[in-house]
């Protein structure tokens, strides 16, 4: 999804609109109250502008470290042990049914 | 003294000459629990019958006249991030309220072989998001030096219950300074170990490159014990270093004499209390009269850090936390259809902070923005990094606050998330290279405490277990206890 170039709320340059953060809510799969939308933007655009100075950092040849660790895949044996037992795992499942985890219906049909 | 003021070390002398029964420790320290929690409120879940059959074990095993370890029958709490088989683990977060682990995360395990008593599971910031224990999903916690103000966070009722005799030691996990605020604000030890020193199997992943759990203890040796216990390889967490730990305690020493000392000059930053500061040169000068040497360094890319962490940490959020989607665990609130029950439930069950976070992340790994902001902030990582490394060529250790100010008031910060940020600025950077650091009480600022910070090199907590011992021995910091008693 993409968003809008140029931010123009109340006439000022904002880093992040009403409208990112209604979208950016649904991506994330939160309801910001109406009432709220004002205040998350206003605190969403305070530390983006904040971390705007990540900007005066020259960083044209620099690689990204995403891991401190020289990370490597880990390999085991492909022996069959034992697993979580079926209750276990559902032990915890907000609604359950026939040994399944219960979701609200999703295909139409 | 009363028993719940001792620390292990010491408990452990007393229980092995049979001068106490590990019943009559761990009973001590519910009693103190039970006289003073509703002042503190470091607890989420007590496990006290538990908690009793283990002690009750321990004292078997010392009446059958088999040898026990350091640890055994000692009381301990856990950071409530820690997954504990049969107990409550909810991150201090509505959407786990209820959540029971089918699983011992791997450090709850190594405790257990020790033979060690978990008294219960602390408080904290929900998913640790936070530096002052408000943003808990249960309830605030207080500090016990002075209810007033805050323990610090994430881990601040790990570090509230050990600084109010509420536990001897804790466990906390540390993203980006949630070991070593809390211990800095209430007068204790906390160590972040090297990242993979530590499994992460069973912590409630946050960050994942970030997190690492490790202890929170009265004095230096009983981190050097609390280390032993949880430190090594673990083949079920794929970032786990893997050669072996050293035994901690070797590095009791006294002798610092040659040790290099870095300090960094950006570190001392504006808005820093002049309180702080002063007790931090002091120290230095307590270093140097022990036999180190000290010089200034410079880390130029120091002031990025908290910008970096604050786009990183909240990317790698808001994809963990994509989990909570009340399906096959947690909290779950009814909706219309999927997607609707997905929003329900996590609007309703997550805190402001976690949600805020969640947005933040999402929006920098959006298209269009992953460039500007999460690649840009990756790449920043790696300069924080090479600052680190170019340091550490020069000097052993770097020295600097913990935190820039002693503990703030309950509410001083809590509607302005930016300025909470800002307490973490000693701290994040430490995350973001993976190199391990300790905070150490270092004097006072008026009745709270004040932490100063050593931070090591990659597998470096020997250093760093030697340089806080040096220190705490040559002065009585430790010694002094949370005057919790006159609260009611």
């Amino acid at each position: 999804m993409e968003f809008p170039e140029h931010n123009d709320l109340d006439g000022e340059i904002m880093k992040i609109t009403r409208k990112d953060v209604e979208t950016v809510a649904l991506l994330s799969r939160l309801e910001i109250p109406e009432g709220d939308i004002e205040k998350v933007t206003g605190q969403l655009n305070a530390i983006l502008e904040y971390v705007d100075v990540l900007n005066k950092v020259e960083t044209a040849n620099v690689e990204p470290t995403a891991h401190v660790l020289p990370l490597k895949n880990v390999f085991r044996q492909d022996e069959v042990k034992p697993s979580l037992p079926r209750e276990l795992a559902l032990s915890n499942a907000p609604e359950q049914e026939d040994g399944y985890f219960k979701v609200p219906k999703i295909v139409e049909g | 003294m009363e028993l719940f003021r001792y620390t292990a070390h010491q408990l452990h002398s007393k229980l092995k000459n049979k001068e106490v029964s590990a019943v009559e420790l761990t009973q001590a320290v519910l009693d103190r629990t039970d006289a003073v929690e509703s002042s503190v409120k470091a607890y989420i879940t007590q496990t006290r019958d538990t908690a009793l059959a283990q002690a009750k074990a321990v004292d078997n095993k010392i009446n059958n006249g088999e040898d026990i370890t350091v640890l055994s029958g000692i009381p301990g709490v856990l950071k409530d991030n820690i997954c504990t088989k049969g107990v409550k683990t909810t991150c201090a977060s509505q959407i786990l309220a209820k959540f029971v682990p089918p699983y011992d995360a791997t450090v709850v395990e190594k405790l257990a072989s020790q033979d060690t008593v978990i008294i219960g599971k602390a408080n904290m910031d929900e998913f640790a998001m936070g530096g002052s224990t408000e943003n808990s999903g249960f309830h605030p916690t207080h500090n016990p030096w002075d209810v007033n103000v805050v323990p610090g966070g994430s881990s601040g009722g790990s570090a509230a219950a050990v600084a109010a005799g509420e536990a001897v030691w804790a466990l906390g996990s540390d993203t980006g300074g949630s070991i070593r605020q809390p211990a800095a604000y209430c007068g204790l030890v906390g160590l972040k170990p090297t990242y993979g020193r530590v499994s992460r199997y069973g912590l409630v992943a946050f960050a994942s490159s970030l997190d690492q759990i490790g202890p929170i203890t009265r004095d230096v040796t009983d981190c050097a014990h609390v280390m032993n216990v949880i430190s090594g390889y673990d083949a079920k967490d794929s970032t786990s270093i893997n050669s072996a730990a050293p035994d901690y305690t070797k590095s009791l020493t006294r002798d610092i004499k040659g040790l290099k000392i870095g300090l960094p000059r950006e570190y001392f930053v504006a808005g820093m209390d002049a309180d702080v500061e002063k007790a931090i040169y002091k120290a230095i000068d307590q270093l140097v009269a022990l036999g180190a040497e000290y010089q200034e360094v410079s880390m130029p890319h120091t002031e990025y850090g908290l910008s970096a962490y604050y786009i990183i940490a909240p990317a790698e959020a808001s994809s963990n936390l994509a989990r909570y989607d009340g399906v096959s665990f947690g909290h779950r609130t009814e909706g219309t259809d999927i997607v609707d029950m997905y929003k329900k439930t996590r609007s309703e069950a997550f805190g402001a902070e976690v949600k805020r976070r969640i947005m933040l992340g999402t929006y920098a790994l959006s298209s269009g923005y992953y460039d500007a902001y999460y690649l840009k902030a990756l790449k920043v990582r790696s300069l924080v990094k090479q600052d680190f490394d170019k340091a550490f060529d020069k000097v052993d250790v770097l020295i600097t606050p913990t935190t820039p100010t002693p503990a703030f008031k309950i509410g001083e910060k809590s509607n302005d998330p930016l300025a909470m940020y800002l307490q973490d600025i000693c701290t994040i950077p430490v995350n973001l290279a993976g190199v391990p650091a300790i905070s150490i009480p270092c004097g006072f600022s008026g009745k709270l405490p004040i932490g100063l910070q050593i931070i090591g090199k990659p597998l470096g907590e020997e250093t760093l277990i030697r340089t806080a011992y040096a220190f705490e021995q040559s002065n009585d910091y430790h010694n002094r206890l949370a005057p919790l008693g006159e609260v009611k």
